[in-house]
């Protein structure tokens, strides 16, 4: 029954090549809307190398500080982290690291750009990097101050014009380093590992950084597994209640908090930075989906109710002849849903083209968007609910016609 | 004493049997009022009609005198309002759409004035139809529908599409599709009243060529007293009442 339900699917599309080619339209463009933005999802959100552990690491990015007379909200600074977030139970391992920052080189008389990360050695220890030469820099690296760096592979282009630069000298920011490893580039979507070049935190100008509570820094805690999420959270919570400051004056309370990525967003989205809403944020997201999603589902459904009605001599036909309407809402469902799977490849290869222009377009800096299979995973569901939406409840009402009725035209 | 009363009683009912056997169609008290909001409109009053296996028959009457609505529920397209039905000796119980779709399937094909075919698909497509509904491959499918499409004389417009042929083709093309299944009803209603009067006389040569050769019984609903006077009996309608 199913291969005929497609077979009479294709003659009736081939026949309608109008209405068939405006579904396709519809359907391909918004599936392909939804596909993008859930790459882009995927691309911030997702397991990705070098973040190949992501479902059991917790980043600690905000802080407020307050006190009598003033409050303010920064990234945390070294002091705090190395007080409050070393040595966490249910931590495997933890790693400092600076925010990305521009720094300038001038090199054989030309101005390069590039973004700065300076990091413990344990950083290389958490995130699986992709290096195409050398090795990353080491904890003793770190400890003894060695002015080494790691560089992406678009730094090795902009500084050794692609040939190797294992052990040769670069510039950055009035210092020099010894490059150690090149890695492949890691897009700017990808907050965290993301750099051109990396250097031990040590080789800062001043150490100044050392005594600052708030200012400059991440950190990223490697769990034993998830489970120990909420009590490494507990335990770095309390630990804040016990800072020294410096200046009680000034500040005497910290907020801060250990949270996944998408945790972190939510807070910045929330009005109220203290706290973060992920679950919130989440019915936000899926809301303007669905919303987005609504307006061409109605517009679908009125073309399917006005389509079907057009065929309601056809409904009288098939139930004469002895179609029961469970039978007719198969042949309409099944219509409905291979139209929106059609328009589903078209939404595939509208988003592929729209992704690979993306990152040729360079706005967003190595970004690197797969298609992977949680996007064709959810791509296919999309497509098969957005059919069955807009196909059940025509075909619902359109089973209903009393079959005279129908073979008189439907009305009524 | 119980025996001799077994006895009688079975020869009564091989009597009915035989009876009934040779009815294809019974409807007895048969009435069918159509309510709207507030209106009330009695299509059909007190219908008591036999047609026996094999028969040819027409209805005639004037306009809105009810003969679409008589032979809409013979092929149960319409539940009367009261009145009992009968298709070759089964009463019909169950107005459940499953079964009756089963029944029109198996037991009845359609000719309608206006032809009703469907335009997306193909001659061939449109008479496999029926077919659809029923178990059997592809092929056998195919089989059935040309050699239906041979017993009208189109075997040449296979694949062409409805808008295609002439009137008296397209209806043909539908009568092909009534007898794809091989039902032992026909239900006609004005199949000629879109067509000229040649074409009209051909589709009826059809018709009775069916019911000669196949045995197939026929009620036809006409407006052409010519037409009606070439079947073995006219039922006379008038305001949803049989007269005679
Ligand atoms: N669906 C309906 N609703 C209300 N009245 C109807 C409906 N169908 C038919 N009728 C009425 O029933 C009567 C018989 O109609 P019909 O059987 O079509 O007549 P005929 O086929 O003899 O012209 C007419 O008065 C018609 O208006
Ligand atoms: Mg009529």
């Amino acid at each position: 029954m199913l291969k005929n339900y497609i077979k009479i699917a294709f003659k009736v599309f081939l026949r309608r090549k109008f209405f068939t080619g405006i579904s396709l339209f519809a359907i391909g463009f918004t599936l392909m809307v939804l596909m993008v933005a859930t790459a882009f999802f995927d691309q911030i959100f997702g397991p990705f190398p070098p973040e190949k552990k992501l479902d059991r690491t917790l980043g600690i990015f905000f802080l407020r500080l307050k006190g009598p007379n003033s409050q303010s909200s920064s990234p945390p600074g070294y002091a705090l982290l190395d007080a409050s977030a070393r040595n966490l139970p249910g931590v495997e391992k933890a790693s400092f690291f600076t925010v990305p920052g521009i720094a300038y080189s001038y090199w054989k008389g030309e101005k390069i750009k590039s973004f700065l990360k300076r990091t413990d050695g344990e950083f290389w220890e958490i995130l699986e990097f992709d290096f195409i030469e050398g090795g990353p820099y080491t904890r003793d690296d770190e400890h003894n101050a060695n002015f080494v760096a790691v560089i992406n592979q678009s730094t090795r282009k902009r500084f050794f014009n692609d040939e190797s630069a294992l052990g040769r000298d670069i510039e950055v920011d009035g210092q020099r380093f010894r490059v150690v490893g090149v890695v492949k580039d890691v897009s700017i979507l990808r907050i965290v590992p993301f750099a051109d070049i990396w250097v031990p935190i040590s080789t800062s100008k001043t150490d100044a950084y050392r005594k600052q509570l708030g200012g400059g820094f991440w950190a990223m805690l490697l769990a034993r597994s998830a489970a120990d999420f909420s009590a490494i959270k507990e335990e770095y919570r309390s630990r804040l209640t016990q800072v020294e400051f410096p200046n009680p004056e000034e500040f005497n309370e910290a907020t801060s908090g250990a949270e996944t990525f998408f945790e972190f967003i939510s807070r910045m989205a929330s009005p109220d930075q203290t706290k973060n809403h992920p679950g919130m944020l989440l019915a936000v997201i899926v809301t303007l989906m669905v919303v987005f999603m609504i307006l061409p589902t109605v517009n679908l459904v009125n073309l399917n109710v006005s389509r079907i009605m057009e065929r309601a001599s056809e409904i009288g036909v098939r139930k004469a002849f002895g179609a029961s309407s469970l039978t007719l809402v198969g042949q309409f469902v099944v219509e409905n849903v291979l139209l929106t799977l059609a328009g589903g490849v078209i939404g595939f290869i509208g988003t592929l083209l729209a992704l690979a222009g993306l990152e040729s377009s360079g706005l967003i800096p190595y970004a690197e968007f797969y298609l992977n299979y949680r996007i064709f995973l959810y791509g296919l569901a999309l497509a098969v609910f957005f059919g069955l939406l807009s196909g059940v409840y025509p075909a619902w009402k359109m089973s209903r016609l009393h079959p005279v009725q129908a073979l008189k035209g439907g009305s009524r | 004493m119980a025996g001799t009363n077994l006895a009688v009683n079975e020869d009564l009912k091989s009597d009915t049997d035989l009876q009934k056997e040779n009815i294809m169609i019974q409807l007895d008290g048969v009435e069918k009022v159509y309510r709207t909001d507030r209106i009330e409109t009695v299509a059909l009053t007190n219908i008591n009609l036999s047609v026996k296996e094999g028969e040819f028959i027409s209805i005639m009457g004037p306009s809105g005198s009810g003969k679409s609505t008589l032979l809409n529920v013979i092929g149960l397209l319409d539940v009367p309002t009261a009145g009992s039905l009968e298709l070759s000796g089964k009463p019909v119980t169950s107005y459940k759409d499953r079964h009756l779709a089963r029944i029109r399937n198996e037991e009845i094909g359609f000719i309608f004035q206006t032809f009703h075919l469907i335009n997306d698909l193909s001659v061939v497509d449109n008479v496999e139809i029926p077919l659809l509904y029923r178990k059997m491959s592809n092929s056998e499918r195919r089989k059935r529908a040309l050699r239906a499409l041979d017993r009208v004389g189109l075997n040449s417009r296979v694949h062409h599409f409805p808008s295609q042929l002439s009137g008296g083709q397209q209806q043909r093309v539908a009568i092909a599709r009534a007898i794809a299944g091989n039902p032992r009803v026909l239900l006609a209603d004005e199949p000629t009243g879109n067509l000229d009067s040649q074409m009209g006389d051909e589709i009826l040569e059809i018709l009775k060529d069916l019911n000669r050769e196949e045995k197939t019984t026929v009620v036809m609903v006409t407006h052409d007293p010519r037409q009606a006077e070439k079947t073995e009996r006219i039922v006379r309608l008038f305001d949803g009442r049989q007269v005679n």
